[in-house]
């Protein structure tokens, strides 16, 4: 496999559009809370052709959902490549190292790694939160999986999975003057790409990029910066106030609560995720965005196009 | 210390039902000094439980007692006399402390007056704080005295997570009450004593068989056995 593969990992779409040099555009689908694979199809449906993959949470923000597996799967069978996300809240060391063993026989190629949403704010807040790993010994799991056929206890296994390796990194979390550091943890622990916490302060996003092009990594991981279109005020109110880890400033508010309630704000909002991925896009070491809109894919088409990114690149 | 805090008082009183002999046994260490199962709050339990079964039409005779430690057995020897003439005894021990009882006086019923919740101490009067899981593998060397295993809301062991915010967790508790990030205190701590390069590290899966997942521990002192 590694013949094939020759300097790429995994061999993912996504790794390839990366590594040629090509800015990518990731988006995202979150699964249903019911059996219903026809919600999975639409949602992945509206995205392609838009976007080189899609990421597919993983229980996000607590709440079950069709497992990330399983709709990575049917993303993967309708001809959208998939990010499967994995938190360390649900599963221990054995379940996550299991899980990733089957997505690969899977052809599931990309993973992002994530500490998860703490248990306290889902639907099953009586759980028992897992925690065995966290999102950084997680990475270097997989990473020795991959590179040394080794499991987290040692043991070698004979086919390893080939996996391109993700990660998140909020530039807008305490303490700020760690968060470029983590990112380096990641780096160190076997992260290829990162994709950012949604950015809406510009200038922070910014001051960390400083940082994290001082310390050398934006030439050791693919940064892509997280875009959520915001589809109405109240949206962004709530953001700005209860999503854990959220920087929403206010004029960002204001301007979207300037317009009209409905048609107005969403126009207001897609036309602000064009300008800020022009913007981005600008920033020296960002290789490509991840736009999170959820619930409302619909809008990643036109925003996609408005921003200039199309058509996808096709890669050999 | 150990902390616990006393169940519900209807949930305690039907633990009486079909009883008419009732021992509310409190414990005169960590529980006393939390103010929950010592002698006095024992007394008053058991006072409690006279009130509400007069007012029922019972007749029934609740008495109290306390050990000094109700987890060691000597301590337990002491107030065995008392115990054996009660045929139901309400524990206001920890969770060893009930075990202990239990195990001693058995058959006997021995029910939890209390829920025994964590290692931790007196923040403040009459405020508690988790401090210990009792994982086995201290680490609190490296993380400047603050604990990551019990005081990080997801355990982590590498740094605060996303949801970190002005030195807050993300996690609010059931009463709104505010979480202090371990994290963040423990990259002020460090960078305070010149050490935040241990925050850089990246640090190994922690070996959780040495806490409760790898069975029931036992700890043996053999220099300390009697020859």
């Amino acid at each position: 496999m590694s013949e094939a593969l020759g300097t790429l990992k995994a061999g993912s779409h996504l790794e390839r559009v990366l590594s040629e040099g090509r800015f990518a555009v990731t988006g995202e689908c979150g699964p249903p809370k019911s059996a219903d694979r026809s919600v999975i199809e639409e949602k992945v449906k509206l995205l392609k052709g838009y976007v080189d993959a899609v990421n597919i949470t993983d229980n996000q923000t607590a709440v079950v959902r069709v497992s990330s597996m399983a709709a990575s799967h049917i993303a993967q069978s309708n001809g959208i490549e998939a990010v499967m996300q994995m938190t360390c809240r649900d599963r221990n060391r054995l379940a996550m190292q299991a899980d990733i063993l089957g997505a690969a026989t899977l052809g599931i190629r990309n993973i992002l790694c994530l500490t998860g949403d703490h248990i306290s704010f889902g639907n099953h807040p009586k759980a028992r939160g897992v925690h065995d790993l966290d999102s950084i010994t997680l990475i270097r799991m997989f990473k020795d999986m991959r590179d040394d056929k080794r499991f987290q206890s040692g043991e070698e296994m004979d086919v390893a999975p080939p996996l391109f390796i993700g990660c998140a990194e909020n530039p807008f979390g305490d303490p700020l003057e760690f968060r470029a550091m983590r990112l380096g943890k990641k780096v160190a622990a076997g992260a290829d790409f990162v994709q950012t916490q949604c950015i809406f302060n510009i200038p922070r996003f910014r001051m960390w990029m400083d940082e994290v092009r001082s310390l050398g990594l934006h030439k050791e991981i693919k940064i892509l910066a997280g875009i959520t279109p915001i589809k109405s005020a109240g949206m962004a109110k709530y953001m700005a106030k209860n999503v854990p880890g959220m920087d929403v400033p206010p004029e960002i508010i204001d301007r979207i609560a300037s317009r009209d309630k409905g048609e107005p704000q969403q126009e207001e909002g897609k036309a602000l995720a064009v300008e800020m991925i022009k913007e981005l896009a600008e920033v020296e070491g960002v290789a490509g965005v991840h736009v999170m809109a959820v619930e409302w894919e619909a809008a990643v088409p036109e925003i996609v196009e408005r921003a200039g990114l199309m058509p996808r690149p096709a890669v050999a | 210390m150990i902390t616990a805090d006393r169940k519900p008082f209807d949930e305690i009183y039907a633990m009486t039902e079909g009883h008419d002999k009732v021992l509310v046994a409190g414990c005169d260490t960590c529980v006393a000094i939390c103010l929950t199962g010592g002698e006095k709050e024992a007394e008053i339990l058991a006072s409690e439980i006279r009130i509400r079964a007069k007012e029922d039409g019972r007749d029934i005779t609740v008495e109290h007692t306390a050990a000094i430690r109700q987890c060691e057995w000597e301590y337990l020897e002491m107030i065995s006399d008392e115990v054996d003439s009660f045929p139901l005894v309400l524990s206001m021990g920890c969770g060893i402390g009930i075990q202990s009882m239990a195990e001693r006086f058995a058959p006997k019923q021995v029910m939890p007056a209390v829920n025994t919740n964590m290692l931790g101490m007196p923040q403040e009067h009459a405020v508690w704080l988790e401090r210990c899981a009792a994982c086995g593998e201290c680490v609190i060397g490296e993380t400047a005295g603050i604990c990551p295993v019990v005081r990080c809301s997801k355990s982590l062991m590498n740094g605060p997570c996303g949801g970190s915010h002005a030195g807050l967790c993300e996690v609010v508790g059931p009463e709104g009450d505010e979480t202090e990030c371990a994290w963040a205190l423990i990259w002020e701590r460090l960078k305070a004593q010149g050490r935040e390069d241990l925050m850089f590290a990246n640090r190994e899966p922690k070996d959780w068989s040495k806490s409760s997942s790898g069975g029931p521990r036992k700890m043996v002192r053999e220099e300390a056995k009697p020859v």
